[in-house]
């Protein structure tokens, strides 16, 4: 983006009619200040993971240090006791991502039921899940927990998988999606042609939601990723734990020295680099205007 | 819905033959239903009926036993009669007090300020303000938690106590603001984008400026939009746990019933008080239902208003 707007701006001051093209300054600076307020505390990160425990509180904090301290601290953090940030990170990839994928997947296979048929209480279960967008699911936490320790779930990959499978807010999005982009008559056409449901739904439905089903992807990865109560509740196994909940054991008093703040700066540090990356590939396939979308209904 | 109605009754003959309802949506709803069913409504009725149970203890020469016997609204009272439970509400709210307006007013600044003509580098911009919303809460708090600390702090920590009585607040409104703001900017820019171009034309010809078109014309457009981040920031708000459990570690000025939610864990897993927990939980369920309503429905006469 900024690649492309660069030579413009100089091509257009150069040229005479380059009045027009004049930047409006106000707002370019307003955004500017958005971004450094939003870059800041990543900038910061990116400095203090270059300095040594000492260096962190000697040295002035936007200065960078080039003594190496940078390669002793990413080595601290993934050797830290028998390297278990390594599976914390693994763990993670399996909640968001793999929690992320199925979710998607449950949540498209009910809006394109609900969004492209009619059958008895679709209604009802339409009517219901709008409701349960907007019931906090945080105040259930407590409980789900006691409802799975008896089934001996507690503590296991499942308990933190199975609540977090089903998103009645990617549900809705889903079905406003299929009934936008999913058209009868090919679905009709299809049905003529001799195909059943099941194949109309994998080779049609799933394939012109495919956008929409990106976006739905990205915003239960993050949902998962950034859900801290859920994990924190229901693990005691460190080896168990996603990344948040790892490293916020790191800063707790009782083995949270000072000590070990150098070591949760590259841990911080090396967890942002892989999900800002993500984000800036995957940028194109944000299909916000959905959520927005979703407004008017 | 109308093939739903003839088949509760006794449908013609032909015209069940002439279209048959075919079993895949049920399926395809199935797995979404039973899970809905078990991980969010079950726990709900759970928690509704724990928290009309207490724990009774009979003590004897022989040792004492617990059982579980009906409470009635005793926890209720219990949790309402708590100051502390009032003092962590209130403590929410003041989080929420600072953040949801400084989300909305920042989030359509910028918003605007995307869509104006003219402005530069919006693809660099935009870029930065979104990518916080990829950071989890957690390391979002980690991140400003060391910007805070005056050991560490690049941003005056060591002249402005950012753990303060007054400024803690602020301290985790921030942490909060910094993670959705771009989320709710992209949002509104979006809607901002639906917008028909010609309704800007006719307005400039008729020599409206950039300002008068952003206020008077723009903003009235989103207004739903607007709606929709103001009550997802307030929902976000009353779900407060993840930024003070985590700068927790970090300062004395947070208790461990600094929020609603903090306390309904605390009660819980650290005092093992689950049915006063369940009540507490319950309690706080309601109330965000209530606020959810009334958002919407203030929201929905505001934009009534404001597009007439």
């Amino acid at each position: 983006m900024t690649a492309i707007a660069t030579p413009r701006t100089a091509s257009a001051a150069g040229r005479p009619t380059g009045f027009r093209r004049r930047p409006n300054l106000i707002p370019t600076i307003i955004l500017l200040v958005g971004a450094v307020y939003c870059q800041v505390p990543v900038l910061w990160i990116l400095i203090a993971s270059t300095k040594s425990n000492g260096e962190l509180f000697s040295t002035p904090p936007l200065v960078p240090s080039f003594d190496g301290s940078f390669w002793s601290n990413m080595t601290g953090i993934l050797s830290y006791n028998h390297g278990i940030w390594l599976r914390w990170a693994l763990n993670t990839v399996l909640y968001a991502g793999g929690g992320g994928a199925l979710s998607t997947l449950i949540a498209a296979s009910a809006g394109y039921a609900l969004g492209k048929y009619t059958f008895r209480g679709s209604r009802f279960v339409f009517r219901t899940i709008v409701a349960a967008v907007l019931l906090p699911r945080s105040c259930g936490r407590r409980t789900q927990y006691l409802l799975l320790a008896p089934i001996g779930l507690t503590n296991t990959y499942w308990s933190v998988l199975l609540p977090q499978l089903v998103s009645p807010f990617a549900i809705y999005l889903c079905k406003i999606y299929a009934e936008a982009s999913v058209p009868d008559e090919l679905m009709e056409a299809a049905r003529i042609d001799g195909a059943t449901e099941w194949r109309i739904f994998h080779s049609i439905g799933l394939r012109l939601m495919g956008p929409a089903l990106i976006t739905v992807f990205l915003i239960q990865f993050i949902a998962v990723w950034n859900n801290f109560l859920l994990p924190f509740v229901m693990l005691t196994d460190n080896d168990l734990y996603p990344l948040t909940l790892g490293m916020y054991g790191m800063i707790m008093p009782t083995g949270g020295q000072p000590n070990q703040f150098s070591l949760v700066i590259a841990g911080v540090f090396l967890s942002i680099i892989p999900l800002a990356a993500i984000f800036l590939s995957l940028q194109r396939f944000w299909k916000i205007d959905l959520i927005s979308g979703g407004v008017k209904l | 819905m109308a093939i739903a109605l003839t088949a509760e009754g006794s449908p013609p003959a032909s015209r069940r033959s002439r279209r048959r309802r075919p079993a895949l949506p049920v399926l395809l709803v199935a797995p979404a239903v039973i899970l809905l069913l078990l991980f969010t409504f079950a726990p709900a009725v759970y928690a509704f009926v724990l928290s009309l149970l207490k724990n009774h203890v009979s003590g004897g020469l022989l040792g004492t036993s617990n059982e579980q016997v009906f409470a009635g609204i005793e926890n209720y009272i219990a949790t309402l009669t708590d100051s502390e439970f009032w003092g962590s509400l209130g403590r929410m709210l003041l989080v929420a007090a600072v953040g949801v307006p400084t989300v909305l007013i920042l989030a359509t600044v910028f918003a605007l300020c995307l869509d104006a003509n003219r402005a530069r580098l919006t693809g660099f911009s935009r870029l930065a303000i979104f990518l916080p919303y990829a950071v989890p809460g957690v390391i979002a708090s980690l991140l400003w938690g060391f910007l805070y600390l005056p050991a560490t702090s690049p941003i005056g920590g060591q002249f402005v106590d950012y753990f303060g009585n007054t400024t803690i607040f602020f301290a985790v409104a921030n942490v909060a603001v910094w993670g959705v703001l771009g989320f709710n900017m992209v949002v509104l820019y979006t809607a901002l984008k639906s917008i028909p171009r010609e309704l800007f034309d006719a307005a400039q010809i008729d020599g409206a400026s950039e300002l008068q078109l952003a206020l008077r014309i723009k903003l009235p457009m989103i207004a739903p939009a607007m709606t929709m981040v103001a009550l997802f920031s307030v929902i976000g708000a009353l779900q407060l746990f993840n930024e003070p459990t985590t700068l927790k570690p970090l300062t004395n000025a947070i208790s461990s019933t600094w929020v609603p939610l903090m306390r309904v864990y605390t009660d819980s897993f650290v005092n093992n008080d689950i049915y006063g927990g369940a009540a507490s939980a319950f309690t706080l369920l309601v109330m965000t239902v209530g606020v959810t309503v009334l958002v919407n429905v203030v929201g929905t006469r505001l934009s009534n208003r404001s597009s007439r």
